[in-house]
């Protein structure tokens, strides 16, 4: 079923669901939504299922012609939403009629937004998933970002009767800095103390080389004990590489799968939705945890995201 | 056709460890480490702990991601704890430690036009070992190469090991764009770019052959442990190929 006709395609909008999992061997990315949780909730806005397609949008967000009744919810990065001109809030399902038109503006805090449809976008399914992955040219809209033109089918399921919110209180605040907790190693055993203690005290500036693929950073350099090289092998999201030239990289979902640059430390699961929000110039500081306490946030994150729809608040 | 035995790098025992180092990749992930090189041995056990891992259907095993010389397991911290996860890995390695390692890899012939505009780096290696271009391409394609891994890119086969009469290092500066089905050299290793990515491998051919289909069950053609032989072919009969595969 037609859905959106796209006006504006926005600065980088792609199709995205929670990721495609199981393939890493075959070397295909997990892709995916960068922030996880604010996509999580667009979709329990609309009573969508968790891992229903959404729209990712950069930086600066797209302008859809709705072609159909429709409801959609805008999370994220804070962002402006305009329904036929008029402001429309974030957080909350918001009702889209036929030929109006949805305008979003540039992401004010954070770096991505997150646009979920009533019954989620219908891209077909690759390799078990919608994601869009660009540099193998499949999934979400024919592999690439949207453009002017497109056009975005959804699904024909009855709409929501109650409309819902996310309580304040739990909207995410972004603003430019960033700290991330990390577990050391694989690879710190390569790092002098004096290295490690520079990643771990030091404030990074994330470039403007940083994408999906991953963050190029910008300071104090990390000293290598010796060899800043070694056998290439697997990398994940939030996985943190240091090149020869002592300035981290930090790994994103649609990153390569194998490297060989060594990793000094891993940024934990519960702390890459953060990380998705950082954007060029932002900075980050990368701070110690002990796996077991990782493991304690790991679970908590978990739960958070299993009561979320029974947190949201009924809108009248 | 069987390996024949000069084609099997003797192990390097200093760089094998005696036993698997095993290693928190974040707060979701554990690495099985067996050496730290590039060896025929080391991969062998990577791709066997792999396969043994698989089939014993751990629960709390996500997915695993064989490589060189380690062994990538992804996990639900929710429903295995790191320590049991390794316990349970250990107990896995050390069957397998005085078994033979034998492989089921299966056997590939991939044509490949070389040189020309297929392959813009071949008169540098050439060059490099004082070598005619012919001479390269007779060497490359003269032996058989062990997949030891697939990763950088979907599909991206890593192949071992090249001769030294043909080894050469990575261009200085990548090239932003190498086409699709591009066969390089780097190092000690060759491999074929599936999909158009940026590169630093010298480039000497090119096949027509698909690497990575997203409908295909699995998606990537070649799986470490495989066996691959290159032959030439002419440019009318990558063009021909090209056509029917259509990349």
């Amino acid at each position: 079923m037609v859905l959106f006709h796209v006006l504006k395609a926005g600065f980088f909008t792609t199709v995205q669901d929670l990721g495609r999992y199981g393939y890493l061997k075959y070397g295909v990315p997990i892709s995916g939504a960068m922030d996880t949780f604010s996509m999580i909730v667009a979709n329990l806005l609309v009573a969508n299922n968790p891992n229903d397609a959404c729209l990712e949008i950069t930086l600066i967000g797209p302008e859809l012609r709705a072609l159909a009744d429709t409801q959609i919810a805008v999370t994220g990065g804070e962002i402006s939403v305009k329904i036929n001109g008029r402001e429309m809030p974030m957080w909350q399902t918001l009702t889209v009629h036929k030929g109006e038109t949805v305008s979003l503006g540039k992401v004010e805090k954070g770096c991505r937004s997150y646009l979920s449809v009533r019954g989620g976008i219908n891209t077909p399914i690759v390799l078990g998933s919608r994601s869009t992955y660009t540099r193998g040219k499949f999934g979400g809209i024919e592999g690439r970002p949207l453009k002017a033109g497109d056009i975005i089918h959804g699904f024909d399921v009855s709409s929501l009767e109650t409309c819902l919110k996310m309580p304040e209180n739990m909207i995410p605040q972004f603003s430019n800095e960033f700290t991330v907790h990390v577990v050391l190693g694989p690879q710190s055993y390569m790092f002098t103390d004096k290295g490690i203690e520079t990643f771990l005290s030091s404030e990074y500036k994330v470039t403007l080389e940083s994408d999906r693929m991953g963050y190029r950073l910008d300071g104090p350099v990390v000293e290598y004990k010796d060899k800043a090289e070694m056998v290439s092998d697997a990398l994940l999201p939030g996985a943190v590489q240091v090149p020869r030239d002592g300035r981290p990289i930090v790994i994103m979902r649609d990153a390569q799968t194998t490297g060989g640059y060594p990793k000094i430390a891993v940024v934990v699961s519960s702390d890459l939705d953060l990380l998705g929000q950082a954007k060029p110039n932002s900075t980050i500081r990368f701070s110690r945890i002990t796996l077991e306490e990782a493991h304690e946030r790991f679970l908590e994150y978990r739960k958070k995201l299993s009561s979320l729809a029974q947190k949201l608040i009924a809108v009248s | 056709m069987k390996l024949e035995s000069k084609d099997i790098e003797e192990a390097a025992l200093d760089q094998i460890y005696p036993s698997a180092r095993y290693l928190p990749f974040g707060d979701a992930a554990l690495v099985v480490e067996f050496g730290n090189v590039i060896d025929l041995a080391i991969n062998r056990k990577v791709v066997a702990l792999n396969e043994t891992v698989l089939r014993a259907n751990i629960q709390g095993i996500e997915e695993t991601v064989p490589t060189y010389r380690s062994l990538l397991i992804r996990y639900d911290p929710a429903k295995i704890t790191y320590n049991h996860l390794v316990a349970k890995i250990r107990e896995i390695e050390k069957s397998l430690m005085d078994r033979p390692l034998e492989e089921k890899g299966r056997k590939f012939i991939i044509p490949v036009v070389y040189g020309g505009v297929y392959g813009p780096d071949l008169k540098d290696v050439a060059e490099y070992h004082g070598l005619t271009e012919d001479q390269v391409i007779e060497v490359h394609y003269g032996r058989f190469y062990r997949v030891y891994m697939i990763g950088f890119v979907a599909g991206f086969p890593y192949l071992g090991e090249v001769s030294e009469e043909i080894a050469t290092p990575r261009l200085e500066t990548p090239r932003l764009k190498v086409p699709a089905g591009s066969v390089g050299i780097a190092d000690k290793q060759t491999g074929i770019y599936p999909c158009e990515a940026p590169g630093g491998w010298r480039i000497i051919g090119r096949t027509p052959l698909k690497l990575f289909d997203p409908n295909w069950q699995p998606p990537a053609l070649l799986r470490p442990g495989d066996i691959v032989k290159f032959t030439p072919i002419s440019e009318e009969e990558f063009k021909e190929f090209f056509e029917a595969n259509a990349h």
